[in-house]
């Protein structure tokens, strides 16, 4: 197994060099740079910019400029963000816990909805429950989480003033009231972006269910008089999972992109509002190394996902 | 003595989209403690569905018990709930399924599988249900049980999975063993050998077994008593020899003329006879005989009249207008 997971690592990384130069060579050909706002200040001497181009080795061609970046990569230097004036590692470390706390709330509560909602409806198929959670479900997928955003931000933020809209790092609170003030602001997002994974992840366990719950053992486990929660819980979840673990693990990164929506929608200070940010300032280094990062995200739960649906099937032996 | 498992009348129902189908419309059948009652029929003649029934294995809905009664030790079994069914499930009544490749769950070890009846039957503890399940894999014939016993069911060939799947049937040492086509997934070889541990195990445990078959030899040789499904319904019933011996009712004796025959020199050899036709789709039924469009003797009260079982000699019974002086035909 541990071998398997260093093979599968060892793997990764002409993937991620592949990526890094995509990335790079993108990047390249998008116009501008962190320097070009020099550009047009009138305060910075046209020498004093050729001069620092020439430092930061701006003008040098691509493949020198990617084997610059590599190299400082491999030393553990991400680069300057000249816009937050400060480190880009820095930068995303500050941002990530926000990024964090929301999206792992949200697949937290989407998971406590989908996992029941689904196992049951599967239990008693085109029941009045089943019926109901079916078209909860289509619509809650159906709706974009910037329409379902804004629409709760009207109803419990202006309309109701239950909840504030915008979200803060620094709450001047201390103690539980810190607590519940972090919790408070993150209903609202953590809502939108988990009902509407709910919404999916519902159809997805339900469906896996009814494909299980329908085979043979199914019924050598009935006719064994263990009881439906025991035939249900060990007999069909435990099978039905295996599908279920895999697709989740493998939404991760989707689920990252989904993010930065709701969090441009609750003005969350998360990693996803620093790469719209630093798209619109031209701040490339800072995009460089978030993109980058989504990109380890995705072959990192690739491999997790891989190793997950080891664990669960005895069937799959990961050499 | 009373058997010990009586179905009287059952009735069998699925909603289907085009109707009611009649999987199972009214059959009688007995089983007596300890012994063999072959069912035969070919597929979709109703047989699985009578055996999956008597503990509501089948799916409920679009299955429904319409009408009937299973009475096993003395106690009707249709009108309990699933819960109280629960105490019977295996304990009592045994199931063994035709498929061992899919029988078994894939991600629980054979032990696991095994063990978990022990457990919810009878107070042991999990070290005891593990001895116990190595105990009945031995008892199986399954080589090095000890190390077997943590292996999944993939890591076992077809005949193996049988074997486990006897040995979890038996576990809790009902008293009735009900087999649907044990051997049919099997290679000719390993299907002898099945039979012949199923026949062990039934004499070590004197337990009584239901053996669902569509095979005439399986009935030959393992059977005390045949019971010939048709269509859903019960054509005749008899002890193994005058089945075979003098069958009577068209329908065996079609059966009996399929089975391929080896010990007649070349001269006497012929064409297998196949009865010609299929079961007819049991969504409203013709009336009369459901077998008279496929049958040679067919005459016009076939087709108005159903035929009812009556007995043509001791423990014999069958279901035909032949012979019938009631009805007015000559045998």
């Amino acid at each position: 197994m541990s071998q398997y997971v260093l093979r599968r690592l060892l793997i990764a990384i002409p993937s991620l060099l592949g990526i890094s130069v995509v990335l790079f060579v993108v990047l390249a050909l998008a116009p501008g740079d962190p320097f070009s706002e020099l550009a047009t200040n009138p305060n910075v001497p046209p020498e004093v910019q050729a001069a620092l181009r020439a430092k930061f080795g701006l003008d040098d061609p691509i493949h020198l400029r990617y084997l610059h970046w590599l190299n400082a990569m491999l030393h553990g230097d991400w680069g300057f963000s000249f816009v937050s004036r400060m480190n880009v590692d820095a930068l995303i470390l500050q941002r990530l816990p926000a990024t964090l706390y929301v999206i792992g709330s949200a697949q937290i509560l989407a998971l406590l909805i989908a996992i029941p909602v689904g196992v049951y409806a599967a239990t008693k198929p085109y029941s009045l429950f089943d019926q109901i959670a079916n078209t909860l479900a289509f619509v809650g997928f159906s709706l974009p989480t910037f329409f379902t955003g804004i629409l709760f931000i009207l109803i419990f933020s202006v309309t109701l003033d239950w909840l504030p809209f915008v979200y803060t790092t620094d709450i001047k609170a201390t103690g539980i009231h810190w607590v519940l003030e972090m919790i408070r602001q993150a209903i609202m997002p953590v809502a939108v972006l988990g009902l509407f994974q709910a919404a999916s992840m519902t159809r997805f366990v339900r469906s896996a269910m009814l494909d299980v719950i329908r085979l043979d053992y199914v019924t050598t486990a009935r006719a064994k008089g263990l009881g439906q929660a025991t035939v249900i819980v060990k007999h069909v979840m435990r099978n039905a999972m295996i599908p279920v673990v895999t697709l989740i693990a493998l939404q991760m990164p989707a689920v990252f992109g989904g993010a930065i929506v709701t969090e441009q929608i609750f003005r969350i200070p998360g990693i996803g509002s620093l790469l719209i940010s630093s798209i619109l300032s031209n701040d490339t280094p800072v995009v460089m190394a978030v993109t980058f990062v989504f990109a380890c995200l995705v072959v990192l739960f690739n491999l997790i996902a891989d190793v997950l649906y080891g664990w669960l099937d005895p069937r799959i032996s990961l050499r | 003595m009373a058997p010990l498992l009586e179905i009287k009348g059952l009735k069998t129902h699925f909603s289907t989209d085009d109707g009611i189908l009649q999987a199972v419309d009214g059959v009688d059948i007995s089983i007596n403690k300890g012994e063999t009652l072959c069912v035969v029929g070919e597929s979709g003649c109703g047989k699985t569905v009578t055996a999956m029934s008597i503990l509501k294995l089948i799916a409920m809905p679009p299955g429904r018990i319409a009408a009937g009664q299973i009475i096993f030790e003395g106690r009707d079994l249709v009108p309990l709930t699933s819960n109280q069914l629960d105490e019977i499930r295996a304990k009592e009544i045994g199931f063994i399924f035709q498929e061992p490749m899919t029988s078994l769950n894939p991600v629980l070890t054979i032990g696991e599988q095994i063990a978990e009846s022990l457990r919810r039957h009878e107070a042991v503890t999990r070290k005891q249900a593990l001895e116990r399940t190595i105990e009945m894999l031995k008892l199986v014939q399954i080589p090095n049980a000890e190390g077997r016993v943590h292996n999944y069911p993939h890591q076992f060939s077809g005949g193996m999975r049988q074997r486990v799947m006897i040995a979890m049937a038996l576990a809790c040492r009902p008293k009735l063993i009900i087999a649907d086509e044990p051997t049919t997934a099997l290679d000719v070889t390993i299907q002898a050998q099945i039979l012949d541990l199923l026949q062990d195990m039934k004499e070590r445990f004197g337990m009584a077994v239901m053996l669902i078959t569509h095979a005439m030899g399986v009935v030959a040789e393992t059977a005390q008593r045949v019971v010939v499904m048709y269509a859903g319904k019960v054509v005749e019933e008899a002890p193994v020899d005058d089945l075979f011996g003098d069958p009577r009712h068209p329908y065996t004796q079609g059966l009996i003329r399929s089975i391929p025959r080896i010990d007649l020199d070349s001269e006497h050899k012929t064409r297998l006879e196949a009865i010609g036709g299929s079961v007819p789709i049991l969504i409203n039924p013709p009336v009369g005989c459901r077998f008279a469009p496929r049958c040679k003797f067919a005459m016009n009260v076939c087709t108005e009249k159903e035929p009812l079982l009556r007995e043509i000699a001791p423990g014999h019974r069958m279901a035909c207008h032949l012979g019938d002086t009631s009805v007015g035909a000559a045998s």
